[in-house]
């Protein structure tokens, strides 16, 4: 297999490339996506390498998604983590609204450097396959995105959104009808039509290269922020947090720091309705080391290995596995990764929009009720709470989630719905 | 068909004998645990009296990623019925009873979690033949390539109509027993027709070195069976088989019947192959 250089070869924990991140990651893959993952890697090492190909990128974030997305001090409602300072990196700002675009423009590109005309998503929330069927659009490729049932029911508006973008959007009624189900079907799809079309991975999971490329792909998330904050208050954070499904906004956003011994990596996993209730999808907090869709990485799982359905409020965090990098950077103690339930979590989503007139998507408000607890502790344990900086990534914004928080603080009067 | 009374671990010499015999081998698939446990038992032995000469055991596993709707749907039933890899342990030792080499095909996770050493043991000790792993390719393979040496098991690796010259001849070097030939770029289940590009493969895995090569994916007539054994020491047949399972439903009898039925007719469809070339060539 033409992999390159592994772990051995880096000299620092940014420089790891893949296809293992120390124990973690591989090719647990069915033969016939060899070829297509050799391609894949090598059209992705030469393509980061190539001026041209770097510079559409850069042309295409800043002028069709808008980066750099700002960062955002939110001090009213950073009073309420011990009144620290909290910054937030504005992944909600970006076009079609998260931190999915970065990702998805760099594959799509990629996709028309390969000479393939078709490509095909997963997604849980609907904003990776939002983001799929924009960039189908604009770069004129088929595009098909396979969806949970359950999740097609709970972001309906996102599925709209797809088809409007004129994208084929695929119910998955098999298993939990849940990401982890979609994942399923579009490697199934995949495997029988590879020659024309490229999978779209939306997150750092995955078979090699998917989850080194998707990183490199999100890395520009803390690149910027870092300058940002050096260039705002002339120094690193005390800690950078982010929510953690799949973990594709947590690794852009932890990738410029990992050689930052000073800075605090934490990911703030989807503990639903509590860990010890089994109803969650904190995968490195609970689960154990598995292979899943294509790597072996930490996995929810029972003690034959059968996949542990996930939960949690928010579908874009409700996935049983998690990037190989993750457990990597779990495993050898530089990120931590803590649970935050759902209630903490809408709690945190609930201050957001109150105090700051932001209105959160619900895996990111995982990353804020994390910085919340982050900030009274350090503070209780005697830092400044002047001096004490805290990043968090906002990695997307909460249209798609307003039902969901409707419901949830009970917002909708059903005699006046009824009514209508 | 002559009841056998040796059991024959390892899968070559049973391809050896259906050559020696002039014809390829049939080899049939079936998920432990569906309809249930022990009905899936008794399929597999229906199937052996039937005229298959080696079994491959599903272990029904929650995300199999190269399975089309009808696996997908007895795997999934199984696991609702709470199948466990005891049972499918139990379901190989009465099965290799008969006499037919009893592999295991799984995804490899159940493998990596019940312990790699552990599992190619505990396969040995039920009598098993080796393990199909449709996720799993020589690269990633080294603890149960280890494990399986140990224990001279099969190791049954895939190759597809994408592998490369390289990719077969690493695949067939790792390979014992057979080398699975994937006839198609697709998942498993029934298809009009066996892909195109099954006879070149099978021909280019044998010049990478695969001394024997079955041919799986997309086989559900005898038709089909005859045409895939003019060229492949195997023919490899899954999802017809469980489709008359299902299509049963709660009728065993009639389940069986209908399995019995399909697994002679595909019997008979390897028998009226001509010769192929493999055949002359090892003459």
């Amino acid at each position: 297999m033409s992999m390159e250089a592994g772990s051995e070869a880096a000299r620092t924990l940014r420089e790891v490339a893949g296809p293992y991140f120390g124990d973690f990651g591989g090719r647990f893959v069915p033969e016939a996506l060899i070829a297509a993952l050799d391609d894949l890697s090598a059209a992705w090492e030469k393509a980061k390498g190539d001026p041209e190909f770097t510079s559409r990128l850069a042309a295409l974030h800043r002028d069709y998604t808008g980066r750099p997305s700002p960062i955002t001090e939110v001090p009213q409602f950073a009073a309420h983590a011990g009144g620290v300072r909290i910054f937030l990196k504005r992944e909600d700002l970006n076009h079609t609204g998260s931190h999915k675009i970065n990702n998805v423009l760099g594959q799509a590109l990629l996709t028309q450097l390969v000479g393939k005309t078709r490509v095909i998503a997963e997604t849980g929330a609907g904003q990776h396959g939002v983001a799929t069927a924009t960039a189908a659009a604009l770069f004129g490729l088929d595009c098909t995105i396979y969806m949970g049932e359950e999740d097609t029911r709970r972001q309906a508006l996102n599925v709209a959104r797809m088809r409007l973008l004129g994208a084929e959007v695929v119910p998955v009624s098999t298993g939990s009808r849940t990401l982890k189900d979609a994942i399923n079907e579009a490697f199934r799809d995949w495997v029988a039509n590879v020659e024309t079309t490229n999978y779209i991975f939306g997150t750092v999971a995955g078979p090699h290269p998917f989850p080194a490329m998707v990183r490199d792909l999100q890395k520009i998330i803390g690149e910027e922020a870092r300058g940002q904050l050096l260039e705002r208050i002339g120094r690193l954070p005390d800690a950078a947090v982010a929510c953690v499904g799949g973990g594709s906004n947590a690794i852009g956003l932890f990738h410029a720091f990992l050689d930052d011994a000073e800075v605090r990596l934490i990911g703030c996993e989807a503990a639903g309705d509590g860990v010890a209730t089994g109803r969650h999808a904190a995968t490195i907090t609970a689960g154990d080391p598995g292979v899943l869709h294509g790597a072996k990485t930490m996995v929810l799982q029972d003690e034959d290995g059968q996949t542990v359905e996930s939960h949690s409020i928010s579908a874009g965090l409700d996935y049983p596995g998690v990037g190989p990098e993750h457990s990597w950077l779990a495993s050898i103690g530089r990120a931590e990764y803590v649970p935050v339930t759902d209630a903490e979590a809408m709690s945190a989503f609930e201050l957001l929009c109150r105090t700051e007139g932001i209105i959160p998507a619900i895996e990111s408000a995982h990353a804020l009720a994390g910085a919340l607890r982050l900030g009274e502790e350090l503070v209780a344990g005697g830092a400044d709470p002047a001096q004490t900086v805290l990043l968090v990534n906002l990695s997307g914004r909460g249209d798609k989630d307003v039902s969901t928080a409707a419901e949830w603080f009970s917002l909708v009067d059903e005699d006046e719905r009824a009514g209508e | 068909m002559t009841a056998r009374t040796e059991i024959t671990r390892g899968t070559a010499a049973a391809l050896d004998a259906a050559r020696a015999q002039g014809r390829a081998a049939l080899v049939v698939y079936l998920p432990v645990g569906y309809p249930d446990v022990d009905g899936s038992i008794a399929a597999a032995q229906a199937a052996v009296a039937a005229g298959a000469d080696i079994v491959e055991l599903g272990l029904p596993y929650s995300d199999p990623g190269m399975d089309g709707v009808v696996i997908q749907e007895a795997a999934q039933a199984a696991l609702d019925g709470g199948t466990r890899i005891t049972d499918v342990l139990r379901a190989v030792r009465e099965v290799a009873a008969t006499g037919a080499p009893t592999l295991v095909m799984t995804y490899y996770n159940p493998v990596l979690r019940y312990g790699v050493a552990r599992f190619a043991a505990d396969l040995a000790a039920a009598g098993g033949a080796g393990l199909i792993t449709p996720d799993l390719i020589p690269d990633e393979a080294g603890e149960w390539i280890a494990a399986a040496d140990a224990h001279d098991l099969d190791k049954v690796f895939l190759v597809a109509p994408s592998s490369t010259t390289e990719r077969l001849h690493l695949t067939a070097a790792a390979c014992r027993g057979f080398v699975y030939a994937a006839s198609t770029m697709g998942v498993t289940g029934t298809r009009a027709t066996v892909g195109a590009k099954a006879e070149g493969l099978v021909a280019a895995t044998r010049a990478a070195g695969g001394e024997r090569v079955c041919v799986g994916l997309g086989v559900s007539t005898g038709e089909q069976a005859a045409q895939v054994a003019g060229y492949a020491d195997g023919v490899i047949v899954g999802s017809a088989l469980v489709r008359t399972l299902i299509d049963a439903g709660a009728d065993r009898e009639a389940g069986l019947a209908a399995l019995r039925e399909k697994v002679a007719e595909l019997a008979a469809g390897v028998r009226a192959a001509a010769p192929h070339p493999a055949e002359e060539r090892r003459a």
